[in-house]
């Protein structure tokens, strides 16, 4: 079992460190298709979060069976596998919202952030951590596909929430936020095309980096800091 | 040399074995998942018919008109269901498509009531720009709601068409293609009903 750092640190890395889509900028392709709304950005998010911990564990399971050399095609094909039982689950279950992310879920399989984390971390570690690894990692590209989502849909449209009637029934129809009026008309075409992802992409991992290094300037100043006190109370 | 065909053999047996193992999960899920599956997809497609349609009390994807090509061609769409009461034909829906969408091809269900007016429009499936020319979409505004109870006297067939171009039809300023294919789909769907429905009804009341 792994104790309660190692977690932590599995988490920090998954949520934030090693961002699937700031950091390591893998998973490209349903970040920019899906995140015109915040909706459809944390359903998928959700639906690969949850996969990836699937997968995670799976691969973790099987990852003395699995020789070096066919690791590929292997975890391969336990994504495939699990991806298509994923969405038959869905189709089964909770066809409202099979129905909006339909098209999507097969292509979890080709979203390259699943396979990258069962070849470096799954087929290293134990299952719970890598179910861990996967879920983090996960829903770490799941905020990324919320904000990017929340970004385009407010510049695009002037509303956030928009769609999540699909999911929710036709009684959520209230809940869409309009932060421009709705009779206003008001839209910005360039944020809801796919030009708008990579811009708003473009910011947030801008952000992200500002971020980091602020926080690692001020970790340096606090350091220097604690420096002179010691050399003054010496 | 036999070492590494040694080697090979085993390789390909695992994999084999992978294979074998992921390929008889899904199978498993699949079975057990098949029928409500099935019945999801049969519903959600009776609940979209429905939204065209007046009250019905039949099965309308058991009682669903396969058009003859003919028919089929001139409609744009192979199916016409017919909404019964009692045993009487009361309305169809027709899946329709108009062809020159701003991108493509747009797919839209019509219900006609026998009187020749218009139940509902529904655009099924479009490529239409997002933000733009999708207002067509009833997810996405009440346009099309538009059409209900307008028939090929109301208005007159002259003014079928969006007001931009001298006809009775709303459009948003910006996006006159995609409404204007819808206008034209929906005009044909009607003439086409008009033509047939006699002989769709006779062929479903006598069963």
């Amino acid at each position: 079992m792994m104790d309660r750092h190692a977690a932590r640190e599995i988490a920090a890395n998954g949520l934030w460190r090693q961002n699937a889509g700031l950091v390591q900028i893998l998973g490209l392709c349903p970040v920019l298709v899906i995140s015109s709304n915040i909706v459809n950005g944390v359903s998928l998010g959700l639906a690969t979060s949850l996969v990836m911990l699937v997968s995670g564990a799976a691969v973790a399971a099987l990852r003395q069976f699995v020789p070096n050399e066919l690791r590929s095609p292997i975890f391969i094909l336990i994504i495939a596998a699990l991806v298509t039982v994923v969405d038959l689950l869905l189709n089964a279950y909770v066809h409202g919202l099979y129905l909006v992310l339909g098209i999507f879920i097969p292509l979890i399989t080709t979203n390259c952030i699943v396979l990258a984390r069962a070849e470096a971390f799954a087929s290293r570690n134990g299952v719970a951590q890598s179910a861990l690894d996967g879920l983090t990692m996960g829903l770490g590209l799941t905020g990324v596909l919320a904000v990017l989502g929340g970004l385009r849909e407010l510049v695009g449209h002037g509303t956030l929430l928009s769609g999540i009637d699909l999911v929710f029934g036709p009684a959520a129809r209230g809940w869409v936020i309009h932060v421009i009026p709705a009779d206003a008309h008001y839209q910005f075409l360039l944020a809801i095309l796919p030009p708008g992802a990579f811009f708003g992409l473009a910011f947030l991992i801008a952000g992200k980096s500002a971020l980091d290094r602020r926080a690692a300037r001020r970790a340096a100043g606090s350091e220097v800091m604690a420096g002179t006190m010691n050399s003054v109370s010496r | 040399m036999r070492r590494a065909a040694a080697n090979g053999v085993r390789g390909a047996l695992t994999l084999l074995a992978f294979a074998l193992v992921f390929t008889a999960l899904m199978s498993l899920t699949w079975w057990m998942t098949r029928d409500i599956v099935a019945r999801n997809e049969q519903a959600s497609r009776v609940a979209l018919l429905a939204q065209v349609l007046p009250a019905f009390d039949n099965d309308l994807l058991a009682d669903a008109i396969e058009l003859p090509p003919a028919q089929a061609a001139a409609l744009g769409g192979g199916r016409a269901y017919p909404a019964r009461q009692r045993g009487r034909v009361v309305a169809f829906a027709v899946e329709t498509s108009a062809p020159d969408g701003y991108s493509g091809e747009i797919k839209l269900l019509v219900g006609v009531a026998r009187d020749g007016r218009v139940q509902g429009v529904r655009v099924i499936a479009h490529k239409e720009t997002p933000g733009l020319g999708d207002y067509i979409d009833a997810a996405k505004s009440a346009w099309s709601a538009q059409f209900a109870g307008k028939s090929l006297d109301n208005p007159p067939p002259g003014a079928w068409a969006v007001k931009k171009d001298g006809g009775a039809f709303d459009y948003m300023a910006g996006a006159t293609v995609s409404p204007r294919a819808v206008v034209k789909a929906v005009k044909r769907a009607l003439e086409q009903v008009r033509a047939h429905q006699a002989q769709w009804a006779a062929d479903k009341e006598q069963q």
